[in-house]
């Protein structure tokens, strides 16, 4: 009966995550396409619904109703495969992100490692897209995808060794329980550096411009989104927002303070305590989903040549720097 | 009685999904049989208590290494497999004489066992964190190879540049 | 408690299924699979005996395992693309640039 009974929680905590995520990403591409059309002098969405709030829905609507094209020369199996390996990599990162204290469905010691071995696989679907779709620019997008997503991935993960030897854990609660003390309450500020290379490393690792070489429209149409159509594509494009959402949970949790405030803001102000967590870590979620769009509005795209340059040459020796200083600044002088 | 059932499926996964990957014509196909062969060790490894190896194994095997197969396989265009025969000539032979390794190894291993002598048990690891143990073991027993690897790491780094950079022209 | 000796038949097994694979596949890419897929079953047999003698230096071999088999296959790759510009293939038989 005890058994059933956690069983069922956490069956039900699941449903009510993946519920949340879809709506929060059907509001993403409202709240995007709100920004963007502001920073153009435009006015986004206003027909659907009070003021184009209804938007995402005639959207998903749109593109369930929508012909499902297969290529004839395409290999089958796979090209139905890859929008399936990209949605469920990406929903199952979501499992080890602690939305606010103690709210996370599974509390792994090695959380963030278990978020950078979903990231990995998920490139999988976009190469394989590319493959199976029999497509030259398909094609093209993939590979371009695979050699992305290689490089900056390196320059990620060493960017977050300085978080993890300032928390002394793998596990994401512990992180955001370690910045509590730190100056601002995040690791943003003695991370700095760091913090500067994860964040450009996640707009490579999630495809968004100026890093969206794989889908880049005016050199491969849409990259290995060509030869995809209704449901599927929407699958991609579901699993680039929600791919967006844990990168921006990531920095939250990691750089930011994630739901805990700092120490020195609930001792001035005790009301605080009162607000649940989940407000804090969303808002700091929101704000760096409002940065992905500013810099969409703002940025050119780069050229090839220079998105692997600024990888190998700059990030991942910045990254090792910070690394190494961190390190040894935590062993003499700490 | 349940971690027997639970090793049984992924023995008999892991044994076929291996078959399943020798033995494709399509290259990338092979490698994507590769690489639920991969997440299945890193289940494997779950159940052995090792938790930092199992996220390592899908990192550095199925985010890395794999990739790069299937970044080369997609590179060099390798579809003419399709055609070219796919075993040698006589691989009877060779087949019937690694069946042969196998039985004797499998005879040989099948009831051994041993006794726990090592300090790290189930519950110092759960206690401490499978990271910090491993982390602290090779930081302090075992950094002279731990800086060892960064040797090996790095050579062929070199290598592999050197290696597929194009000649210049004189 | 699963016996250990499990684990090191299955390892046997995955073992010789890359070896045979080895011998008998002729492309390049599929060899170096093969050499991976005998890498993992050491790995599968030293950390599965790790946990058994519960002695963390199987663990800390297997770490060191993966990191060889990286380097290897970097290397390999760059031989592969070195080969194929000189020869359009990579099937191991064609490679008889050295026959007189």
């Amino acid at each position: 009966m005890e058994l059933l009974l956690t069983i069922g929680k956490s069956v039900l905590f699941v449903a009510v995550v993946f519920a949340v995520t879809l709506l929060h990403v059907a509001y993403a591409t409202y709240f995007e396409r709100k920004v963007i059309g502001r920073m153009q002098g435009r006015i986004g969405p206003v027909e659907v619904g009070f003021r184009g709030l209804l938007q995402p829905f005639a959207d998903m609507v749109k593109s369930l109703f929508k012909e499902d094209i297969i290529p004839n020369e395409a290999d089958r199996p796979l090209f139905f495969l890859a929008p399936v390996i990209v949605v469920a990599s990406v929903m199952t990162s979501l499992a080890v992100i602690p939305f606010f204290n103690n709210g996370s469905i599974a509390n792994l010691n090695v959380g963030v490692l278990f978020i950078f071995a979903m990231a990995s696989l998920a490139v999988y679907g976009i190469i394989v897209a590319g493959w199976s779709s029999n497509s030259k620019y398909a094609f093209l997008g993939g590979v371009r995808s695979a050699a992305q997503v290689i490089s900056y991935e390196i320059a990620m993960g060493i960017s977050l060794a300085g978080v993890f030897l300032m928390a002394g854990s793998l596990n994401l609660s512990d992180i955001v329980l370690a910045q509590r003390e730190q100056p601002m309450g995040m690791f943003a500020v003695v991370q700095v550096v760091g913090f500067v290379v994860f964040v450009i490393s996640a707009f490579a690792e999630t495809n968004r411009t100026p890093f969206d070489l794989p889908e880049a429209e005016t050199e491969l149409v849409a990259g290995y989104l060509t030869e995809y159509s209704g449901f599927r594509y929407a699958l991609f494009f579901l699993a680039e927002y929600i791919s967006m959402y844990i990168m921006a949970a990531l920095v939250a949790l990691c750089y930011l303070g994630g739901w805990a405030l700092p120490g020195f803001l609930t001792r001035a102000l005790p009301f605080l305590e009162l607000v649940p967590g989940i407000v804090w870590f969303l808002l700091k979620v929101y704000a760096f989903m409002f940065f992905y769009f500013w810099v969409r509005a703002t940025l050119p795209r780069y050229r090839f040549d220079q998105l692997m340059a600024i990888g190998w040459k700059i990030l991942i020796p910045v990254a090792v720097l910070n690394m190494v200083i961190t390190a040894g600044v935590k062993r003499w002088l700490m | 009685m349940l971690p027997e059932i639970f090793f049984s499926y992924f023995a008999c996964a892991i044994l076929g999904l291996a078959l399943l990957t020798v033995t494709r014509r399509n290259l990338v196909h092979s490698v994507l049989w590769m690489l639920l062969l991969f997440l299945h060790i890193a289940c494997l490894y779950l159940f052995l208590n090792a938790e930092f190896l199992a996220v390592i194994q899908v990192i550095v095997y199925a985010g890395a290494i794999l990739v790069l197969f299937l970044f080369l396989v997609m590179l060099l265009n390798l579809r003419e497999e399709h055609e070219a025969r796919r075993f040698v000539h006589a691989w009877q032979g060779r087949v019937a004489v690694c069946l042969l390794i196998l039985t004797v190894v499998v005879v040989s291993l099948h009831k051994v066992s041993v006794q726990p002598t090592g300090g790290y048990t189930i519950d110092f690891i759960n206690q401490t964190g499978h990271t910090k143990v491993l982390g602290t073991a090779l930081f302090n027993q075992y950094v002279l190879p731990f800086l060892m690897t960064a040797l090996v790491l790095f050579v062929p780094m070199v290598a592999a540049i050197v290696i597929a950079m194009k000649e210049r022209k004189r | 408690m699963i016996p250990l000796s499990w684990y090191l038949v299955l390892a046997a097994g995955l073992f010789i299924i890359g070896m045979v694979a080895f011998l008998i596949r002729r492309n390049v890419i599929m060899m170096l699979i093969s050499l991976e897929l005998m890498l993992n079953a050491v790995n599968i047999m030293l950390i599965a005996a790790s946990h058994y003698l519960q002695d963390i230096r199987g663990q800390i071999l297997a770490f060191f395992v993966m990191a060889g088999a990286a380097a290897g296959v970097a290397i390999g790759l760059a031989l592969l693309i070195a080969a194929f510009r000189n020869k359009e293939t990579a099937h191991m038989d064609e490679y008889t640039l050295l026959k007189g």
